[in-house]
């Protein structure tokens, strides 16, 4: 009995003993980012460069700036292989750490974490994913989806595919094929096509592919053949994204016709498929190439230093340079939080309102020493999100082109959707924390 | 010598037929409910509560409906993920249809919706057996969870595609949503898994378990002894089903607070199935220890360098948690087939001689 008591014992204290080291304070006086990444799964080839991205940049404000103003950034990664449990579990072992802000980089983490976010007032950074419904700020305080949303995308395809045929109304009769991660990412922006394929009459043909069969798509391929759509438009991410390309490629699909949104568009998405990929349109709304001061010195004070898992020619690659945004926007953020209260070390109720009151100028692109990198942010109270500018890209078979200007998305149409999905959001998840955030007035 | 039933003496067929026969079988369990139920809530970390304790309790609870199908009647079922599916998508439109009910009762009343679909999918186990019955489960699993996407009535509509759970209170206390404590989720799946694996024991050494345990054996002979295969078969995938469905629900309600068809995908079936292999087969001691081990291990893998001082990425720690956790599966296979609880047993067996082994 004292045997078994000792080894309950011992399996107790072990399971108690484990959440000792999670909950380890961070030092006062840093500002804690945890990055919520995966460099393992089915996700990887997505994920690995985005992670670079966002690590390496704060990495070089570290050594570069000291930090932000002054202030290290603790920067650490939890590996959640694009998995909600995970992901939850990742959260959790954070929380208790003070994390500035949470980048959870999935659909479904962002979702399982929106209604956490006002209890725990820790804000959710989730960057062109999410939820879209969650741009309305008077609905969701503490989450933040800019630069545009999947509605906005979309519209933005549209607006490209409309350029190309000759304006919106010679879409009429026009067939446009939809292939799509069957999940929240993928079904998000069916309500809007569906919207389009009415007012303007083209006819809609949607390809879901299920997220076991990702890498299995020969079969679905084979109907686009037989339907012979005129466009086909794509919401892919992870192992999807290179095979839908390579089985375009391979059955022969006008590849200038196939355009993916801003999560379809990697160099390892387009790469695999050879010369067959030449052609392949996405989405983007960061520069591509390595061609900036900043980037230049990320190359300097991190991976010359060997302080990066980042390949050297990995640098300047589209997916990267997002995460490099991505970054760039969460130490905007806590600059203009530590602008706000005057405080160096801010807390994540602070980095709020500095999401709240973001503005990325050109003029601020620039300085940041990423000229023309991105469209001008601009988030307010209302809007967390901005429905900012896109543009369409070109694979020439080695790099990402970029071929069109920078599109705007059709606000008209998006903000009214968004407007009553957040309504519904809502009204589903009664009782609804009402927004008690003060707005913070943008002269500051 | 610490552990021997010598001198305990059972004088009634009830005390014969108890539960736990042996004096320190109940003093075990005892000290094991009494840290459940007081020392856990007062000393546990949230995150130990949020991500070690509720997973393994939900995840041990389908273990157990899987167990009672796979480990005790013999049929192979790799639906299991599915039926845990229909009582989370089943638990959430309960919620919106009937608003006002106590949330505990709606999310048993789920199970009662996995259990009718698991009766329809196990239809077939009347014909075929083994590997043929894994496949015809199969279909079950795959076919489910195409329904929690295609059908969107089943999550009301929502433009994401995935179900969120709305803040329920009971006697004025959130008990999901994200306003909930940990505690009081933990206490409230606690009571549920205790009570079903009370009434799981109870079955499976009762009329009810020694027919399935005859079914498994051989049910050739089970059947010329008189017991009807159809309805034995049947009993045995409902039960299963409505444990599996409990626990989907429970997953979605008081664990995740969020879930899509992804979540109840091929995946969760493995896991649930080498949770009941390693645990062992035919033992609901099995289903708790398989499941702490699988979902515990990574935990302690990814903390264990930290704790020690040394930094590992997370990604590296995950990769070598997979090495570890396959390599386990293997060796149990090969060493213990019949998994832990079988180590337990010999370790009970060696320490009723202790410590003069004759």
């Amino acid at each position: 009995m004292r045997l078994k008591k000792l080894v309950l014992g011992a399996a107790f204290a072990g399971v108690v003993g484990v959440s000792v080291p999670v909950s380890q304070a961070v030092a006062e006086d840093t500002l804690f980012v945890p990055l919520f990444t995966y460099r393992t799964g089915p996700f990887a080839n997505s994920g690995i460069p985005i992670a670079n991205g966002m690590h390496d940049y704060f990495n070089m404000l570290n050594a570069r700036d000291g930090g932000i103003g002054g202030v290290k950034v603790l920067v650490q990664e939890c590996e959640t292989g694009y998995k909600n449990e995970k992901g939850v579990e990742c959260y959790d072992s954070v929380k208790s750490k003070h994390p500035l802000v949470i980048t959870p980089y999935s659909t479904g983490i962002t979702l399982a974490l929106i209604p956490k976010a006002s209890v725990d007032r820790i804000p959710v950074f989730s960057m062109a994913y999410g939820l879209s419904a969650a741009a309305v700020g008077t609905d969701f305080p503490w989450i933040f989806n800019p630069p545009a949303t999947y509605w906005d995308g979309m519209s933005i395809v549209l607006k490209y595919i409309a350029g190309k045929e000759g304006g919106l109304a010679s879409l009429k009769g026009k067939k446009i094929g939809y292939i799509y991660f069957d999940g929240g990412y993928g079904l998000e922006p069916i309500p809007l096509l569906d919207q389009f394929a009415k007012e303007y009459g083209f006819s809609v043909t949607k390809y879901p592919v299920p997220p076991a069969d990702m890498q299995n798509q020969s079969g679905l391929w084979l109907s686009v053949r037989r339907d012979r759509p005129d466009w086909m438009i794509m919401w892919g991410w992870g192992a999807m994204n290179p095979t839908a390309v390579q089985e375009a490629a391979k059955t022969g699909f006008a590849m200038d016709h196939f355009i993916g949104v801003w999560w379809s568009g990697s160099e390892n998405d387009a790469r695999p498929a050879g010369s067959g990929a030449k052609g392949y349109l996405s989405l983007n709304f960061n520069a591509v190439g390595a061609g900036y001061p900043a980037i230049k010195d990320v190359e300097k004070y991190v991976i010359a230093k060997g302080n990066s898992q980042t390949p050297k020619d990995m640098v300047g690659e589209n997916f990267y340079n997002r995460g490099v945004m991505n970054s760039v926007i969460i130490a905007e953020a806590i600059r203009n939080a530590q602008k706000l209260t005057h405080k160096k070390v801010v807390d994540s109720a602070d980095v709020r309102r500095g999401l709240e009151t973001l503005t990325i100028s050109d003029e601020r692109w620039k300085q940041l020493g990423l000229p023309g990198f991105a469209a001008a942010i601009h988030v307010t109270c209302q809007d967390h999100n901005g429905h900012h500018a896109a543009y369409v890209q070109q694979w020439d078979g080695r790099k990402w082109v970029k071929v069109s200007d920078w599109l705007t998305p059709m606000e008209d149409k998006v903000l009214p959707l968004l407007y009553s999905a957040a309504n519904d959001y809502v009204s589903k998840n009664q009782p609804w924390p009402k927004r008690t955030e003060a707005c913070d007035d943008k002269t500051l | 010598m610490l552990y021997r039933e010598v001198g305990q003496y059972k004088t009634s067929y009830r005390a014969d037929q108890a539960l736990f026969p042996i004096l320190q079988d109940r003093i075990g369990i005892a000290v094991i409910l009494l840290l459940a139920f007081v020392g856990v809530p007062l000393t546990a970390s949230s995150f130990t509560i949020d991500s070690i304790l509720i997973p393994v309790l939900v995840l041990a609870l389908a273990a157990t409906g899987l167990n009672l199908l796979t480990g005790y009647t013999g049929l192979l079922s790799l639906g299991t993920g599915g039926f845990m599916g229909v009582g989370a998508f089943a638990c959430y439109k309960l919620t919106t249809l009937f608003p006002g009910v106590n949330i505990i009762i709606l999310i048993l009343c789920s199970g009662f919706f996995a259990a009718a679909v698991g009766t329809v999918f196990g239809l077939p186990s009347l014909r075929i057996k083994g590997f043929y019955l894994a496949v015809a489960t199969l279909a079950a699993q795959f076919f489910l969870s195409w329904c929690f996407i295609r059908i969107p009535w089943l999550y009301n509509y929502n433009v994401s595609a995935s179900i969120e759970v709305p803040t329920k209170t009971l006697f004025g206390l959130a008990v999901t949503g994200p306003t909930s404590s940990p505690v009081t989720r933990y206490l409230i799946v606690l009571s549920i898994v205790a009570f079903l694996t009370l009434v799981a024991a109870n079955l499976v050494r009762g009329r009810i378990g020694r027919t399935w345990m005859a079914v498994r054996d051989m049910d050739l002979a089970a059947e010329l002894i008189g017991i009807r295969l159809y309805q034995t078969k049947l009993l045995a995938f409902a039960v299963s089903s409505f444990y599996c469905g409990v626990a989907g629900a429970i997953m979605v309600f008081l664990w995740l607070g969020n879930a899509e068809s992804e979540s109840f995908n091929i995946n969760q079936s493995f896991l649930i199935l080498f949770m009941v292999i390693i645990g062992g087969l035919g033992s609901l001691l099995g289903s708790f220890l398989g499941a702490a081990l699988i979902w515990g291990l990574p935990i302690v893998l990814r903390a264990a360098p930290a704790f020690f001082g040394v930094n590992i990425r997370s990604a590296t720690a995950e990769q070598i948690s997979f090495v570890i956790v396959g390599a386990l599966i293997i060796f149990f296979l090969i060493v213990e087939p019949y998994g832990l609880a079988r180590l337990w047993q010999v370790g009970k067996q060696k320490l009723r001689m202790w410590p003069f082994p004759y």
